[in-house]
C-alpha cells in the first residue's frame, strides 16, 4: 500500500524559505498568513504498521519538523 | 597521533582535509569509505564538508544512517576525537554527537566568504592553542548553517561552555551584521558534554598555508595533536 508522509518545519521555528514564497505571493496581490514550506515523502509498503518508526527514525528531525502520516 | 576522513559519496573537502593533515601539519593519516564497519587504529575522525548523499533527505541525514556513521557512535562514545566540518557538523548534529540542527540560512543564499570567528572556550582539546576571546579569521561556504537549538538548550550549552566561536566583527564584537546565516547566538562551532566531538560550519583546512593569505585553522589541528 502506498503511505504518503507530510514532513513541515514546526510551527514557530525560521522557515525561510517558507518566508520567501509568502513574500513573492503578496508581492502578487494575494493575502495570506503564513506559508510554511516542507516535503512529501511517498512510500509503498507492504507493512504499513513500520511506517511510523520509518519516520520517525529516519524521515523527519523531530528537533526542527513536524510530520503527518496520510 | 593519527587521523581519519570519512568519505561520503558527495564529500568534497576530503582530499584537502587529508592534505592538510598530511603534508601541512605532517600526521599520519587515512580515508575511512562510508561502508567501513569498524575504526580502528585512529585517534581523531574527521567529517569532512561537501553534500554527502546530494544534500538528499536533509544535509547530513543519509550519512548518518551508513556503516561508518555506526562505527563512529561507538568511537566516539568510548572517547575518540571527531571533528565534523560543515557538511561534517551537520552529519554529528544529525547523529545526535552533537546538540541542535543546522538550518538553511536565514537569507535563503549559498555564502562563501571569510569569517571571524571569536573563540569562547581555550580550555578543549579542540582549541587549547587558542586564547579565549582572540579572533581567528576563516572561510565559509554553505547553504545550510544556521545553527538552531532551542532557547533553554542555549542557556545549557553556553553554562557548560560547549560553545567554542561565533561568529564577530573584526574587533571580536558580536553583532547581527557578522552573523552569516542566521546563527542562534552567533554560534559557529560547538563541542559535545563530554569535549571530545566537535563541529563548525567553517573550513579550517582551507586555511592553514600561508599562500591562501591564512592559516589560523592550523591552531585546531596543533590543538588537537598536542592532546
Amino acid at each position: 500500500m502506498r503511505v504518503r508522509v507530510l514532513i513541515t518545519p514546526k510551527e514557530g521555528l525560521l522557515d525561510p524559505e517558507g518566508r520567501a514564497v509568502k513574500e513573492i505571493l503578496e508581492d502578487n496581490g494575494y493575502k495570506v498568513k503564513s506559508v510554511r514550506v516542507g516535503k512529501v515523502v511517498e512510500l509503498e509498503v507492504e507493512d504499513p504498521s513500520q511506517v511510523k518508526e520509518m519516520v520517525e527514525k529516519f524521515l523527519y528531525n523531530p528537533l526542527i519538523e513536524e510530520y503527518v502520516i496520510e | 597521533m593519527k587521523f581519519g576522513v570519512c568519505v561520503f559519496p558527495g564529500s568534497n573537502c576530503d582530499y584537502d582535509t587529508y592534505y592538510v593533515l598530511r603534508d601541512v601539519v605532517g600526521v599520519e593519516v587515512k580515508f575511512l569509505d562510508f561502508r567501513e564497519t569498524k575504526i580502528q587504529n585512529i585517534d581523531c575522525v574527521v567529517l569532512p564538508g561537501g553534500f554527502s548523499f546530494g544534500d538528499y533527505l536533509r544535509a547530513g541525514a543519509l550519512a548518518s544512517k551508513t556503516p561508518i556513521a555506526k562505527a563512529l557512535m561507538d568511537f566516539a562514545q568510548k572517547g575518540g576525537f571527531v571533528v565534523g566540518i560543515c557538511n561534517g557538523f551537520q552529519i554529528l548534529t544529525e547523529l545526535h554527537l552533537l546538540p541542535g540542527a543546522l538550518l538553511r540560512n536565514e537569507n535563503l543564499r549559498f555564502v562563501c566568504k571569510d569569517v571571524y570567528l571569536r573563540v569562547e572556550n581555550s580550555s578543549t582539546h579542540f582549541t587549547k592553542k587558542l586564547e579565549k576571546g582572540e579572533v581567528i579569521r576563516m572561510p565559509i561556504a554553505h547553504g545550510e548553517g544556521g545553527f538552531y537549538v532551542p532557547e533553554d538548550e542555549l542557556r545549557r550549552l553556553e553554562e557548560r561552555g560547549q560553545i567554542l566561536f561565533r561568529y564577530c566583527q573584526e574587533d571580536g564584537s558580536i553583532t547581527k551584521e557578522a552573523n552569516p546565516n542566521g546563527s542562534v547566538g552567533n554560534i559557529a562551532g560547538v563541542c559535545n558534554e563530554t569535549f571530545n566531538v566537535f563541529g563548525l560550519m567553517p573550513h579550517p583546512e582551507r586555511a592553514c598555508e600561508d599562500l591562501l593569505g591564512y592559516y589560523d585553522g592550523l591552531l585546531l589541528w596543533y590543538s588537537l595533536i598536542s592532546a
